[in-house]
């Protein structure tokens, strides 16, 4: 078979990206210094990175990729950076033998397809974890830090962020950046590809460093005395990016309410196109509050948090009593019973932070839902596969998907009655092209297709190996990895974790986030033998 | 300094006050908006996009999407005439706006558009040669600022090839008192395998460059002419025509009444015009009875002849097969190609074809056309010759952007100005050639010791890649 894919000149990319990758390690690296921890792990993990980017970059001297040596190299600029950004974990567990005394030899993330997994939803801002311990005291600062920062560089993109500084992208550019950015097709700011990837990176890092400040604001003004510095900035990394990860084992409910309602606008945020932001600042702020995919957004988020309010106000969302074997017990319980029932802000508070913490695809929690009644954690599932706005970070179907799904139906049912209308499906004043609704509809398909198979392939892994897991627990498992969500119900609860899965459940996972981060078919395509010959 | 008889610095000049806040702003490039994503404007859009920030305005989605992948430039679907659409683009941001649609009237309105609501420059491309005259007239007519003819420039590129035969481009600079040309070695030439030393025995004639294949050589006087070479000279016109013979002895330039042009088309009568301009006496053959009456009405200095140029009795009758050059401007390519062909078989040394289609133009050089023409390419070349350098006159693009040959005005500040030419060289990187010098109405050789004084204006032929750094210098 004559291969037609020049996959040198995309490896060579990816090479290239691999060798900046040790920039980022410096960050975690300095803190582990600052600390007084063994920076050995991120030190290691900068050596292989730039030898092996080194090397990769030598396969093609001067690339020139086309339409499919860039789908192959976003497919494998991923992977290749959550498996080397699983070593940092893989050494804090086994030390380098011989030579290095491991640093935190309990740790689960020794397990390889434990650290793959973590790093896979790291960059992939999934937030599941597969952390046995998840405290400062059983990992290192700097460890935590790089689980945090691994979320905060897939947020807006790895290729995003290489198209921004790589010269040599900027032709390829625009078709890069669509196969990796959330959403049907990207939208092009500025002439050159490189200025919009900057703008978009720009207003991430502006958010970012926001909410750090007002995150240890809150800190120093005696309002949220467990975020401290570098609570603020684990927070404010995996906040933008939609991520979820936490060094608090409770997630955001070790912190007050005070710091659950600033972190709310800012979910919102990462959830929305970036480009609006863009908008914004240069000038025309009124396109935010106009775009139809923001309206719908906020209406849709709202809407259902309203109706969990409700829920919960009244008591009816809530379960009666801890059965055994959860994540949570009857004390647990009856304290959520006293705070929700009957308490506008406390119910208020909760059901926003969950909803939009779910629909965004973030996956903090202020509260342990596992103790939620059927009515509210239906309405969370069903969140999970709306996602965030085209051009945001966040994962799933996105916003942008349903409203053409939604109004093309309309035209459906227009048309049935009169059969002459033309009826073009609109988008903010623009006439959507019937291929690109095709795209829109085969894709959000495949994705419930995908959702559903992989389902049962949970389901069936988890009875192999006598895991007991409810149908509930394995929907919610494979929505939270495919759609970039993750916490769901049970044992992959807010306050629970991954690691009971199997290996092979695990790493059927990663490809999952993996898919679902790309908007599975530049991945897929990648897989056709077509792709490789003709 | 470049020298600057062309109006975007003019106007550049004169609005320079308003425009600075504009460039204060955080863009980092030249802001040119293209209406029109067909051959010439894609072209245009291709050669300017690594430095200027481009908009593309089309109608057509699908072209406007290919765009967006293809190249690296913002692209923005809908009629270039509407002001929402311009506003879309960014024209109050805007530094240029070219106009390249293949109709007309279209170029025209989006240029007086574009004017009535920003500051920017305004360049339309038309086929009408009567809007240019109207333009020529009242040079703010239309709100067009600079205005690119079709036909006329494919027309002036026939007009210099027949000129002199063997050249596959030629150029003049200085008001036409230096030319540069480049030539393709025959099969056969008296200067095939000699050395540039041997063939350079004209007094006021620099040899620039050799281009073999994809490598660029700067001449020196060892180095060697092989078949099918392309070399670059610069000299006084005598002395580059001078060339021509030696190179190409039967092809001996400039000889009148040998020139038949086959089709009365715009492209065909003023080729029939401006050779008749220099003294040519050219036949023209056009098949429209009404149409070549029309033509021989305006042109006293060619003969027209009513028939259809595919009659091969006709052809011979009229000893065509003599004629040293055919230049077929047919409405159709195919048709072009056909008298191009049939002309070769009577026995004329050359053949010349308008080709509309840019795919054809490599296909029908191979089967048998000797220079094939596509307007659209010249006029995108020209397009993107004007907007890169803002100037039309003083700059000579070779082979699709390989080299430079550009005419300088020395200042005192040049690294040129003051000191004889070996000294100021060895300042400067490999691949400039100092072509030619000329100090008020005087053509000056130049020779390692010549000195270049402040006001010389200098023909220097510069390899693409140093052109930025050098420019800077010169």
């Amino acid at each position: 078979m004559a291969i037609r894919v020049d996959y040198r000149a995309s490896l060579s990319l990816v090479g290239s990206i691999l060798k900046y990758l040790a920039v980022p390690l410096a960050l975690p690296l300095v803190v582990a210094f600052v600390y007084g921890e063994s920076v050995v792990p991120f030190l290691v993990t900068m050596l292989v990175t730039v030898s092996i980017g080194g090397g990769l970059e030598r396969l093609r001297p001067d690339p020139d990729i086309g339409a499919r040596e860039g789908f192959l190299m976003v497919a494998v600029t991923w992977l290749a950076v959550s498996v080397i950004g699983a070593l940092p974990y893989l050494i804090e567990a086994h030390g380098l033998p011989g030579l290095v005394p491991p640093t935190a030899p309990e740790s689960t993330l020794g397990n390889p397809p434990n650290a793959l997994f973590e790093t896979m939803s790291g960059f992939t801002t999934t937030g599941a974890t597969v952390l046995g311990r998840i405290s400062l005291d059983a990992h290192g600062n700097g460890i935590m830090l790089w689980r945090q920062l691994t979320q905060w560089l897939g947020g807006m993109g790895i290729v995003v962020l290489a198209v921004a500084i790589l010269p040599e992208l900027s032709v390829g550019g625009a078709q890069l950046m669509d196969a990796e950015a959330p959403g049907p097709g990207i939208e092009k700011l500025t002439p050159r590809i490189a200025e919009t990837a900057r703008a978009l990176w720009g207003a991430y890092l502006g958010f970012t460093l926001l909410e750090i400040l007002l995150l240890y604001g809150l800190h120093m003004a005696g309002m949220a005395p467990a975020m401290d510095a570098y609570n603020a900035v684990s927070h404010a990394l995996t906040t933008m990016p939609t991520g979820g990860f936490s060094p608090e084992a409770r997630s955001i409910e070790a912190f007050s309410a005070a710091v659950q309602w600033v972190i709310i606008p800012f979910m919102v945020a990462a959830g929305a196109n970036f480009a609006l932001f863009w908008h914004a600042l240069t000038g025309n702020p009124e396109r935010l509050p106009r775009d139809p995919e923001f309206r719908f957004y906020v209406g849709t988020m709202a809407v259902i948090t309203g109706l969990v309010t409700l829920f919960l106000f009244v008591g009816t969302g809530l379960v009666s009593f801890a059965p055994p074997g959860t994540t949570y017990d009857a004390g647990y319980l009856a304290g959520v019973q006293a705070t929700l029932i009957g308490n506008v802000e406390p119910a208020l508070r909760h059901a926003t932070f969950q909803v939009v913490s779910l629909m965004t695809t973030t996956g903090y929690a202020s509260i342990d839902f596992n103790t939620w009644g059927a009515s509210a954690q239906y309405l969370l599932l069903f969140v999970m596969f709306i996602g965030g706005s085209a051009g945001s970070t966040g994962g799933a179907i996105k916003v942008v998907r349903w409203y053409v799904i939604l109004k093309s139906i309309r035209r459906e049912l227009f048309t049935t009655s009169h059969p002459e209308a033309v009826r073009p499906v609109r988008l903010a004043g623009r006439t959507v092209d019937e291929r690109a609704i095709r795209g829109i509809y085969s894709f959000t398909v495949l994705y419930l297709v995908i959702f559903f198979v992989a389902t049962g392939l949970v389901f069936l892994d988890a009875g192999r190996v006598g895991l007991s897991l409810s149908v509930l627990e394995s929907m919610s498992a494979v929505a939270a990895t495919l759609g970039n969500v993750g916490p769901g119900f049970g044992l992959v609860g807010p306050m629970g974790s991954y690691l009971d899965f199997s290996a092979s459940s695990k790493v059927f996972m990663v490809a999952l986030m993996w898919l679902g981060r790309l908007e599975i078919l530049p991945v897929l395509v990648c897989l056709t033998p077509e792709y490789w010959r003709q | 300094m470049m020298t600057s008889d062309n109006p975007y610095e003019k106007r550049n000049r004169e609005t320079a006050g308003e425009r600075s806040e504009a460039h204060d702003r955080e863009r980092s490039g030249v802001r040119v908006i293209i209406v029109g994503a067909g051959q010439v404007g894609s072209s245009i859009a291709a050669d300017l996009a690594g430095s200027h920030d481009i908009v593309v305005v089309d109608q057509d989605g699908d072209r406007v999407e290919d765009l967006t992948y293809s190249l690296d430039v913002l692209t923005v679907q809908g009629d270039g005439t509407s002001l929402s659409t311009l506003e879309e683009a960014g024209v109050d941001e805007a530094d240029m706006v070219i106009a390249s649609t293949d109709d007309d009237e279209t170029n025209i309105v989006v240029c007086a558009t574009a004017r009535a609501v920003s500051d920017a420059f305004t360049v339309a491309r038309v086929k009408n040669t009567e809007y240019l005259r109207t333009w020529e007239r009242s040079e703010r007519a239309f709100g067009i600022d600079f205005i690119v003819c079709t036909n006329l420039l494919a027309a002036e590129s026939i007009v210099r090839v027949v000129g002199i035969p063997a050249a596959r481009d030629v150029e003049s600079f200085a008001g036409g008192r230096v030319q540069m040309a480049e030539f393709e070695i025959p099969t056969g030439s008296p200067v095939m395998d000699q050395t540039v030393a041997e063939a350079d025995r004209f007094e006021d004639l620099t040899f620039a460059a050799i281009l073999r294949d994809d490598e660029i050589e700067i001449a020196r006087g060892d180095s060697v002419l092989h078949e099918h070479d392309r070399v670059v000279v610069i000299g006084a016109p005598s002395a580059v025509r001078g060339f021509a013979t030696t190179i190409a002895p039967d092809e001996p330039p400039g000889t009148a009444e040998e020139v038949v042009i086959v089709g009365g088309s715009e492209i065909g009568y003023h080729v029939a015009r401006l050779l008749g301009d220099r003294g040519f006496k050219p036949r023209l053959i056009e098949q429209d009875a009404d149409r070549a009456r029309q033509l021989a009405e305006n042109l006293p200095t060619a003969v027209v002849m009513e028939n259809d140029a595919t009659d091969i009795d006709f052809l011979e009758r009229e000893h065509v097969g003599d004629a040293d050059f055919v230049v077929a401007a047919l409405d159709s390519d195919e048709k072009n190609l056909l008298v191009s062909l049939l002309a070769r078989r009577l026995g004329v040394e050359r053949t010349v074809a308008i080709i509309d289609t840019s795919e054809y133009v490599e296909l029908f050089e191979a089967v048998g056309v000797d220079v094939g023409i596509n307007p659209r390419e010249v006029v995108a070349e020209e397009i993107t010759r004007f907007t890169r350098e803002g100037g039309a006159e003083n700059v000579a693009i070779i082979e699709s952007d390989r080299a430079e040959v550009l005419e300088i005005e020395v200042d005192g500040e040049s690294v040129l100005a003051n000191r004889p030419i070996h000294e100021s060289v060895a300042d400067l990187p490999e691949g400039v050639v100092i072509g030619a010098i000329t100090r008020g109405d005087e053509f000056i050789a130049p020779r390692g010791d010549t000195t270049i004084q402040p006001d010389d204006h200098v023909v220097v032929f510069l390899d693409a890649c140093i052109v930025d750094e050098v420019t800077s210098k010169l």
